[in-house]
């Protein structure tokens, strides 16, 4: 049987994180009573004038330099006219054929198989207001969005010369969460898919393996999660190969996936004009942007995820897995650098923070800056591990208490007097206490019930609340038991 | 070039514009007259000129982030053809 491969091409929507909207004052928020936060810019009143939000540009050009763009030394402003009523003035301020960046890539690892994703342009936009489609023949218009701050990144299929292309419903979700990462660490963006500051649009058309030419494509819509992203293209993908392999032909079309039956269907919609009759925003001047002021922008850059992953693979010796979890959260990952860089085993770290810290966080729903936990408390605890002062399941509670109540550990050992003991005449008390007070248990295991011995542990362990010295325990149970 | 009825009959279209046949006839002529001045100066050779987005010298005209007071929903509504639940009501335009 033929052989297809998919392409996809991927465009993303992302609302910044600024006080304000693009050409307005209006305050940027989530959620509240409908059409409080408009004005007349973004109802689009006749006479009104955007004005461009200073920061908004300043984020978008970060954003674009973190993908690797070009920003070429002028950009304008179009105006992107439809007829539809999420937009009230009948056009979008948006970007066509001067936008903020161009050129760029974002890599993704494609397990094991890396690739550099070729990005075609990042550009400025606003974003529509919300339509709430209610029963019968009407919908409710919302403008608080209208004028949110948007950015536009689309991919580029076929990618240029030493680029790649997403080939795998797998990579456009990896490519999805690299982006999302990278605006987070860059802060221009809470990039929550659920509640909708990241949306995404991908488009997939499918051809017989090694053809140049595209097939048709379909374009995906209403995919709010990483999981539908993936789900959706993989169906989609599949329905195509299916059309194709019984003669048919794709339709191009654009077509909304339904999570609950886990298929995509034909928007009834009717179809956009693609004719947007795009002309230059007369009401907004160019920018221009100095040489200087693009490399300080560049100079200002973060760390980016996909290096702090490498390093934190090579230098601090992580499984992939490991590291992925701790970049994932940029404070998650200066937490665990500074504890890495500062304790001789960076991997017991990662451990400690990969389960203990992350389950106590999930538990009580708390970021982790809002917690009182310090890398010096973790430190500070595994070195008492070390010393043999704590034993490592003292060591858990002692963890849950420094998040709790942000002592250290070292104070929280000496107020509860967690010291482990260590001592075996002391430990010896205690085991010669619980055989006497067990001789039942005692001949059984003596009969061959060998594994009584974790009871007889727990026990003692009991007895001293948890502070004996595990290995000394389990050392003269067996001598005893065994005599 | 030459615009014909139909091409005036796409753009009303676009524009949501409803035009008689008579109109879109008598338009097409006045468009297509616009369009002989257009080539007039399509003579010109501009191939060492910029193209021109903007008429006048100024550039990057911004404000500061700073959120202000928006107009208090009564005023935001004032204008809708149809209100409820401080939306604006709107025909369905999508069916979902």
């Amino acid at each position: 049987m033929a052989e297809y491969e998919p392409i996809i091409g991927m465009e993303v929507h992302v609302e910044l994180q600024t006080r304000s909207k693009m050409f307005c004052s209006c305050e940027v928020a989530f959620g509240g009573e409908p059409n409080t936060r408009c004005c007349p810019v973004c109802l689009g009143l006749p006479g009104s004038l955007p004005v461009i939000n200073e920061r908004a540009v300043e984020y978008m050009a970060r954003a674009a330099l973190a993908l690797n763009c070009t920003i070429p030394p002028q950009c304008i402003f179009h105006r992107k006219n439809y007829y539809y009523p999420d937009l009230p003035k009948n056009y979008q301020i948006s970007q066509y054929d001067f936008p903020l960046g161009v050129n760029g890539w974002v890599e993704i690892l494609a397990g094991g198989k890396p690739k550099r994703i070729a990005i075609r342009r990042v550009h400025m936009e606003e974003d529509t207001g919300k339509l709430l489609h209610v029963a019968g023949n009407r919908s409710y218009v919302d403008y608080n969005r209208s004028g949110v701050p948007l950015m536009e990144i689309v991919t580029q299929n076929p990618p240029p010369e030493g680029l790649d292309q997403i080939e795998s419903a797998e990579e456009a979700r990896e490519y999805l969460q690299r982006l999302r990462q990278i605006l987070l660490y860059l802060g221009v963006s809470d990039v929550k898919m659920e509640e909708g500051s990241m949306r995404c649009e991908p488009n997939v058309s499918v051809r017989l393996k090694g053809h140049s030419e595209f097939g048709v494509k379909t374009e995906i819509k209403n995919l709010n999660s990483f999981r539908s992203v993936y789900l959706g293209i993989d169906y989609e993908i599949k329905r195509q190969i299916r059309i194709l392999e019984q003669n048919g032909e794709v339709v191009q079309e654009t077509r909304r996936w339904d999570d609950e039956r886990g298929v995509t269907v034909p928007m009834r919609s009717k179809e956009f004009e693609q004719e947007y009759r795009y002309f230059p925003d007369p009401d907004l001047v160019p920018l221009k942007f100095t040489e200087e002021w693009i490399e300080k922008l560049r100079s200002e850059l973060p760390e980016l995820p996909m290096a702090k992953l490498k390093r934190f693979m090579s230098d601090y010796g992580l499984a992939q897995a490991d590291a992925e979890v701790l970049i994932d959260s940029p404070e998650l990952a200066e937490f665990y650098d500074t504890c890495a860089a500062s304790y001789k085993d960076p991997k017991t770290v990662a451990n400690w923070l990969t389960t203990e810290l992350l389950r106590l966080l999930n538990a009580s729903g708390k970021k982790l800056n809002e917690t009182r936990l310090t890398p010096a408390h973790v430190c500070g605890l595994l070195e008492l591990v070390d010393a043999g002062t704590i034993n490592r399941n003292t060591a858990k509670a002692v963890f849950e208490e420094m998040f709790n109540t942000g002592k250290s550990a070292a104070e929280i050992v000496r107020q509860k007097g967690l010291e482990q003991v260590s001592d075996e005449a002391a430990i010896e008390s205690v085991v010669n206490r619980v055989l006497e007070a067990n001789p039942n248990e005692v001949k059984r295991y003596r009969a061959g019930e060998v594994k009584l011995l974790s009871w007889f542990v727990g026990q003692v362990m009991r007895e001293t609340k948890g502070k004996a010295n595990p290995a000394t325990v389990n050392k003269l149970l067996r001598e005893k038991l065994e005599s | 070039m030459r615009l014909t009825a139909q091409d005036i009959a796409d753009v009303a279209r676009l524009s949501r514009l409803e035009l008689t046949e008579e109109e879109k006839e008598t338009l097409a002529k006045h468009i297509n007259r616009l369009l002989e001045h257009f080539e007039k100066l399509q003579e010109l050779d501009t191939d060492d000129v910029e193209p021109t987005s903007h008429v006048i010298p100024v550039y990057n005209v911004f404000r500061k982030d700073e959120p202000a007071p928006s107009l208090p929903v009564e005023e935001v509504l004032a204008n809708a053809p149809d209100v409820a639940d401080n939306c604006f009501v709107v025909p369905r335009v999508v069916e979902t």
